[in-house]
């Protein structure tokens, strides 16, 4: 509804919190707003006619949007806005109350999700061998946001630098492979560390200008620098092909073996049956390793020295200094470390399609990628998983969703409304769990006795 | 009181600027070997200037800082913390999401690890209660234990000298008391070199050997702890109210 912006909780009435009469009142008020700035956006439609434009007034639809203002503001008014307490703080309380549970059923979804994600595949080939195609390659989808998802982690949820282009050692990945594999002719196998090594040092050449900066600067010149690279790949037309895109990106091989049809290849070589599913599966698991290498370095560097300084500088970055912590060395760490995992994860996804062009690398990505880190909550590698499998496999699901044709007419695409839902989405956890799914952090070192205590309890430590 | 007289720390004619604001202006001062040496002033005085421009952050434009025989002026701080000195920082600073035994990791980093069991059980040794708190988050503790914590993990880096920003800052009287016993002991116990920063002029003065008296980035007194007690001057300023 085009009025709906008229409806912000900000301008509550504070008044006697039962009063019925000022309930009406500010309704009625919401009422007469909703009325003025609904008259030209809801009251007139203009029709193209012949020689120009013809207006046509819609009273009807013009009063309905008042009354629905006055009735939803006013219900608002009564059981929201007026209550003695908020809704959303009885909300919040019910959440965190369930905080160490869902710490420990966390736990227990942890190897879960990780014996799923082992035999997914065959599960998939099993009982959906109509569609194991469509939803493996759903799966690798949502795995690689999963890497990216961890990789982005340690620069934002451990080292605590908000970084809005990530997406460019996305790019980098993926263009170190394919422009190796064009002109070089390198396999994957071997452009794959070097695609992680280039990304890293363009991790170390941005982290050394932005060393200084914090927050929101941070994010902007971060954010800056996505842009640039992009733009170079796309206007770099000699070497990149620009807005073309390179093609013919080679696809892995297993161990020599390239998995096709015929002599030679995979199923040949292990006598059995070709089946194009076969190269479906094979890019999973690769994608599933490269992620799970992913989590082993992180959980493993968080227990280090240089994982601990990471957090450190997250939480207090004077602090670290007075410790004798080098901060320059172990923020460009981060950076590099979390941009080799991004170009991993590029490298893999230049394979899997075949084919990239700049408009892979948008800033639209770096904002999922983003949005999944800070979703599943700082920091949390457990949240980083649930966050992606909602967020990927939710846009998928949403085009399965046949049954929504018939409410909305057959017009209605819900795909359309992704970003709509997206938000919507971000702004309910927000409210409830402003920290994310998972705000309780693990301690990575206990003596005796563990003792878990939500973010949410502790003082916000932004480090100025 | 030590009689050892050879200089761990020499501060000579430093000038520190925030811009185009003067900070210091041309400080000298001294600090011996197993001495508690105390640095008292009002707000703005310059105290915490000191106190960082000694680690480097901000760097002082003109003067010299000697620590241990070795210019120190304008090292990076990471480099001058290795050679020995550690700061508790004003406002301590701990890490409020990381459990205690963490920060005292983090204050370890530059140490040997093979040390830490026996560090650790020192400063607990030396802060009873940081051990029954050990496994909890920074932020969760009261502010008495989050100086202890401070002064805690500020030892971890075996330090051979501690600076200490305003230990007293914002704490209940008989908690300042167990800190300033707590730094009493360090320094007799282990021979401790310490540098203190503070407002609480009637504690520092009585705990430290010597003081120094700072007014708008000038040194204007200095002598034994027990002299400047008496001085009219002091009393008047720091010590009855603000008075003059």
């Amino acid at each position: 509804m085009a009025v709906s912006g008229t409806k912000t909780p900000v301008a509550g009435p504070q008044g006697d919190p039962n009063s019925l009469q000022a309930s009406i009142k500010d309704a009625a008020m919401a009422a007469f707003l909703a009325g003025v700035l609904g008259f030209f956006f809801i009251g007139i439609r203009t029709d193209i006619a012949p020689g120009g434009l013809d207006l046509k007034m819609r009273w009807g639809a013009w009063i309905i949007s008042i009354l629905i203002v006055f009735a939803g503001r006013l219900l608002l008014n009564l059981f929201v806005y007026k209550t003695r307490r908020p809704v959303t703080r009885n909300l919040s309380i019910g959440l965190s109350g369930s905080e160490s549970r869902l710490a420990q059923a966390g736990k227990v979804l942890k190897w879960g999700l990780f014996a799923f994600a082992l035999i997914l595949p065959f599960f998939f080939t099993t009982f959906f061998p109509g569609r194991d195609r469509q939803f493996i390659d759903l799966a690798i989808l949502i795995m690689t946001y999963i890497m990216l998802g961890w990789g982005l982690n340690i620069v934002v949820g451990l080292a605590g630098l908000l970084d809005l282009g990530y997406v460019a050692f996305y790019a980098v990945g993926a263009y170190s492979f394919a422009l190796l594999a064009q002109y070089l002719d390198f396999g994957f196998w071997l452009a794959l560390p070097l695609a992680g090594l280039l990304a890293a040092t363009w991790g170390v050449i941005l982290g050394f200008p932005v060393l200084r900066l914090r927050g929101d600067y941070l994010a902007i010149v971060t954010l800056a620098f996505g842009e640039i690279i992009r733009v170079v790949l796309l206007n770099w037309y000699e070497f990149t092909k620009g807005p073309d895109g390179i093609s013919g990106i080679p696809k892995p091989t297993f161990f020599g073996l390239e998995l096709k049809r015929g002599e030679g290849g995979f199923a040949d070589f292990f006598g059995i049956a070709y089946d194009p599913i076969q190269r479906f599966i094979f890019l999973y698991y690769i994608i599933f390793i490269l992620a799970l290498i992913t989590n082993f370095v992180t959980m493993r560097l968080r227990r280090l020295p240089i994982g601990r300084a990471w957090e450190a500088l997250r939480e207090d970055e004077i602090a670290c200094r007075s410790l004798g912590i080098n901060t320059r060395n172990t923020k460009l760490t981060a950076f590099a470390i979390g941009a080799m995992f991004g170009g991993f994860a590029g490298s893999f996804f230049a394979t899997r399609q075949g084919f990239i062009s700049p408009e892979s690398f948008t800033f639209l990505e770096s904002a999922i990628i983003l949005a999944i880190v800070v979703l599943g909550g700082l920091g949390s590698q457990i949240g980083v998983v649930i966050a992606a499998v909602v967020m990927i496999g939710g846009i998928e699901m949403l085009r399965n969703l046949g049954f929504l044709q018939q409410v909305f007419g057959s017009g209605f695409d819900p795909v359309q409304y992704r970003m709509l839902i997206f938000g919507l989405a971000m702004v309910l956890i927000m409210v409830w769990k402003p920290r994310g799914l998972i705000s309780t952090r693990e301690p990575s070192a206990v003596l005796k006795e563990k003792k878990r205590i939500g973010a949410d309890m502790v003082a916000q430590g932004e480090g100025h | 009181m030590s009689t050892r007289t050879d200089t761990l720390l020499s501060v000579r004619g430093v000038e520190t600027y925030y811009g185009k604001i003067v900070a210091l202006r041309g400080v000298d001062l001294d600090v011996h070997r197993g001495e508690i040496v105390t640095m008292i002033g009002a707000n703005g005085a310059g105290k915490s200037t000191l106190m960082m421009t000694i680690c480097g952050q901000p760097q002082a434009r003109n003067g010299q800082i000697i620590y241990d025989g070795q210019d120190i002026t304008l090292m990076p701080t990471h480099e001058i913390v290795s050679r020995g000195i550690a700061q508790s920082p004003e406002g301590r600073r701990i890490f409020p999401r990381m459990t205690v035994l963490e920060n005292l990791q983090m204050g370890a980093a530059l140490v040997d690890p093979s040390l830490f069991d026996e560090d650790l059980a020192k400063v607990f040794k030396l802060f009873p209660r940081l051990k029954e708190r050990i496994n909890q988050r920074g932020g969760t503790l009261s502010g008495g234990e989050q100086q202890m914590l401070a002064i805690a993990r500020a030892l971890m880096s075996r330090p051979k000298l501690l600076l200490l920003d305003e230990p007293s800052l914002g704490l209940a009287p008989l908690i300042v008391k167990q800190i300033f016993d707590a730094i009493r002991a360090l320094n007799e116990e282990e021979g401790l070199t310490v540098f203190l920063v503070e407002q609480n002029a009637f504690h520092a003065l009585k705990l430290a050997h010597r003081g120094y008296v700072m007014v708008n980035g000038n040194i204007t007194m200095s002598g034994t702890g027990a002299e400047l007690l008496k001085r009219e001057e002091v009393r008047a300023a720091y010590l009855e109210g603000g008075r003059h």
